[in-house]
């Protein structure tokens, strides 16, 4: 895997600098593929919250298509992550087969966005054809994991786990459900930081929760040494 | 030399009514329609016009004289429709054909009838042929339109009217064979003039001023003194190509290459007309005579060559060229206007890049199926399953927008599921729920937001939703269906927050 030429993609302001400081030059890059891990319905909710939040900002420019197999998300609801429902444009497969190929035809084409994929498994080889896509067409994937078997290495950019978090509004305790808030984890991240990091979406906008210490680099370390 | 044939339906609308139902063929029936406030007949059968009933008369009248009498719909359009029909289907006897309302089909057939051997065996096919089909037809040949008319309409003697003899033929005939209208008619029947021979003779100046100039005109054309114009239909061109491969073609490599050619030439004349094809069918016809064909749809009007070989692409390994193709076909059965406009939606794009997803979503639809694509678009109602609806194509724009008030799951479970609750006390949130078998405490909740049933579309009892927070973090939208004072109410999940 070699690193991509300085300057050859595009970056996305995330609104979350904690986070992108994780990526090679602290930026979040956008032609690559990356690659969201859940295992349960909850967390795969969490994800696809995370992951709309992601595209609200990308599909500002340009138009999404989202391919799945037993797809759930509920389109008015993408609205509260900044994106209008109407200009994506869902393709519900059901053979697995079926997905990758829409979802390399989506990469390829380079009037669209952003391509989301949701499948559950997707070997090393399927991946390095999806990455081979995006270096030519410039365009951001998301595929979205749902219970794989097992966690195989991929060609994809980075490697994200969403989990849902107890909501709270600064620590008081009002009642009443808060504003989403995610345990994000960058499991893999390629010639950058893994770590882990308490997000927020609190009107329109991600919000980097403030936590007292531990991260994954550390246990890493930890490890190693 | 000029040569003419009228052909006359007698009984249009009827016969064709027949050949539809053949019981009608001996039974009495007219087609009539509503005209100032009465049911007029518009066609009747040659059996009703035996028993004295005629265009014009009033259905009641003839109920009157004939019980029996059927009466079906007239439909205005349905003459001048069988008459394009049928006009289309004349040309294989002469490239012009005119159509002259009501029932009548002119044909110049000036250097045809030889073709078929003379006159008399031209006239003869195409009567026999129409009869064929069932259409009451009577045709008649001569060097002009009017004598054509005349003869065909009042003639009595032979069908054919020799070069130069329209005089003669003319003059037995009743002054109706001439065209006129009603009230030029009317006068001359009232000054005894009941054969055209009665005034042929008379001095011009004399029949215009009591007659009229149609009068005049009308001689003139039916002796050939004066030229009388045709308007000829002009069928449409089908949308199609054809190659004729010099020895049979066996090879993928063979097919792709007579495909593209093809294509190049369709594609060609639908830039010249501004058109895009959203369906095209491919044919090979095959040595021992099977024919292969794939078809391909777009989602927008296209003329890309390069995307339509594409489309055709995925499905070339699908035919089978056996011992070899002889004759490639390609053609576009529906095309569409290209409207600039259509590029609208996409402009929000940068690059405005439509036809770039307009081309994708075909390849996919091309080899997954249309009904694998969908874009949603808001619809207004508050029962969530029925808040979206599907776009019914890629340029519909909402008409309403999203509503973004209350909160909606990113999750919707397709049929909500049923859960087990521990409910403190009525319009509670509950404490606790079991859902498939995994005990989950809740933590928070906020509602209820009650949600009626939209009475107009279904019925049933309204649901109270709750957005709840369990003690691990995930955050699931439940609802109670119904009150606990109209008995034991179900609980449902329906969807999971992000």
């Amino acid at each position: 895997m070699q690193r991509p030429r300085k300057g050859s993609e595009q970056t996305l302001d995330t609104g979350l600098w904690e986070v992108e400081k994780a990526f090679p030059d602290q930026v979040f890059p956008l032609g690559a593929v990356h690659e969201f891990i859940s295992n349960a319905r909850e967390h795969a909710a969490a994800t696809n919250g995370f992951m709309a939040g992601l595209l609200g900002r990308v599909v500002k420019k340009g138009t999404a298509v989202w391919v799945s197999n037993k797809r759930t998300i509920y389109p008015p609801a993408l609205k509260n992550y900044g994106i209008e429902p109407d200009r994506i444009i869902f393709i519900d497969l059901w053979k697995q087969k079926d997905v990758l190929w829409a979802i390399e035809e989506a990469l390829k084409c380079d009037a669209v966005a952003v391509v989301v994929g949701e499948l559950s498994e997707l070997s090393f080889t399927e991946s390095r054809r999806l990455q081979l896509a995006v270096e030519h067409s410039k365009v951001t994937g998301f595929i979205h994991r749902y219970a794989p078997k097992n966690e195989n290495i991929t060609a994809c950019v980075s490697r994200w786990k969403i989990s849902a978090l107890a909501s709270s509004v600064n620590g008081i305790a009002l009642p009443g459900v808060g504003f989403s808030r995610w345990n994000v984890q960058l499991v893999k991240v390629r010639n950058g930081k893994p770590g882990s990091w308490q997000v927020e979406w609190a009107a329109g906008h991600f919000r980097n929760i403030a936590r007292p210490t531990f991260s994954i680099t550390e246990t890493i370390k930890q490890k190693a040494g | 030399m000029r040569r003419y044939v009228v052909i006359w339906f007698r009984h249009l609308k009827t016969d064709w009514m027949v050949r539809r139902q053949p019981q009608l063929k001996d039974v009495p029936f007219v087609m009539a329609a509503p005209e100032r406030g009465r049911i007029v007949i518009k066609a009747a059968n040659a059996v009703a016009q035996q028993k004295g009933i005629d265009v014009d008369m009033v259905v009641a009248d003839c109920r009157a004289v004939l019980p029996s009498l059927q009466v079906y719909d007239d439909k205005a359009e349905l003459a001048d429709k069988l008459l394009n029909g049928l006009a289309e289907w004349c040309l294989r006897y002469t490239p012009v054909i005119a159509i002259d309302k009501p029932g009548c089909l002119i044909l110049n057939v000036s250097g045809c009838p030889h073709l078929w051997g003379g006159e008399k065996l031209y006239l003869n096919d195409i009567v026999t042929k129409l009869r064929g089909f069932g259409y009451d037809v009577r045709a008649a040949i001569a060097d002009t339109i009017g004598a054509a008319w005349a003869v065909c309409h009042y003639g009595t003697v032979s069908p054919i009217v020799a070069p130069c003899h329209q005089q003669e033929v003319l003059l037995p005939l009743p002054p109706a064979a001439l065209r006129l209208d009603a009230p030029a008619l009317e006068r001359l029947e009232k000054l005894g003039l009941y054969r055209i021979a009665d005034f042929i003779t008379m001095p011009r100046k004399a029949l215009r001023r009591r007659f009229g100039e149609m009068i005049l005109t009308r001689l003139d054309q039916a002796l050939g003194c004066e030229f009388e114009t045709l308007k000829p239909i002009h069928p449409a061109e089908p949308y199609q190509e054809r190659l004729l491969s010099p020895e049979p073609i066996r090879t993928a490599t063979g097919i792709e290459i007579a495909l593209k050619q093809l294509l190049e030439r369709l594609c060609r004349r639908l830039v010249n007309e501004e058109m895009g094809l959203r369906k095209c069918v491919f044919k090979c016809y095959r040595v021992d005579g099977i024919v292969q064909q794939v078809e391909i749809g777009t989602n927008r009007p296209s003329r890309n060559v390069m995307h339509l070989f594409k489309l055709f692409e995925l499905k070339i390994a699908t035919i089978a060229p056996a011992l070899g193709i002889e004759v490639f076909t390609i053609d576009a059965p529906t095309v569409e206007a290209i409207a600039p406009a259509q590029d609208a939606l996409w402009n929000f794009n940068e690059g405005g890049n439509g036809t770039a997803i307009g081309e994708l979503l075909d390849r996919i639809a091309g080899k997954l199926g249309a009904n694998t694509i969908h874009r949603y678009l808001p619809d207004e109602h508050y029962w969530p399953e029925r808040a979206i609806k599907i776009a019914s194509s890629l340029s519909e724009q909402p008409q309403a927008d999203w509503e973004t008030h209350k909160p909606r799951p990113i999750h919707l479970l397709r049929r909500p599921e049923t859960i087990e609750v521990t409910v403190p006390m009525p319009d509670y949130p509950p404490m606790l729920f079991i859902y498939k078998g995994e005990l989950h405490h809740i933590s928070k909740a906020d509602g209820p937001e009650r949600i009626e049933q939209e009475w107009w579309l279904q019925h049933g009892v309204y649901r109270d939703y709750y957005c709840v927070e369990d003690n691990k973090g995930a955050r699931y939208w439940l609802f109670r269906a119904g009150s606990y004072e109209q008995g034991n109410p179900q609980w449902f999940i329906h969807g999971f927050f992000a």
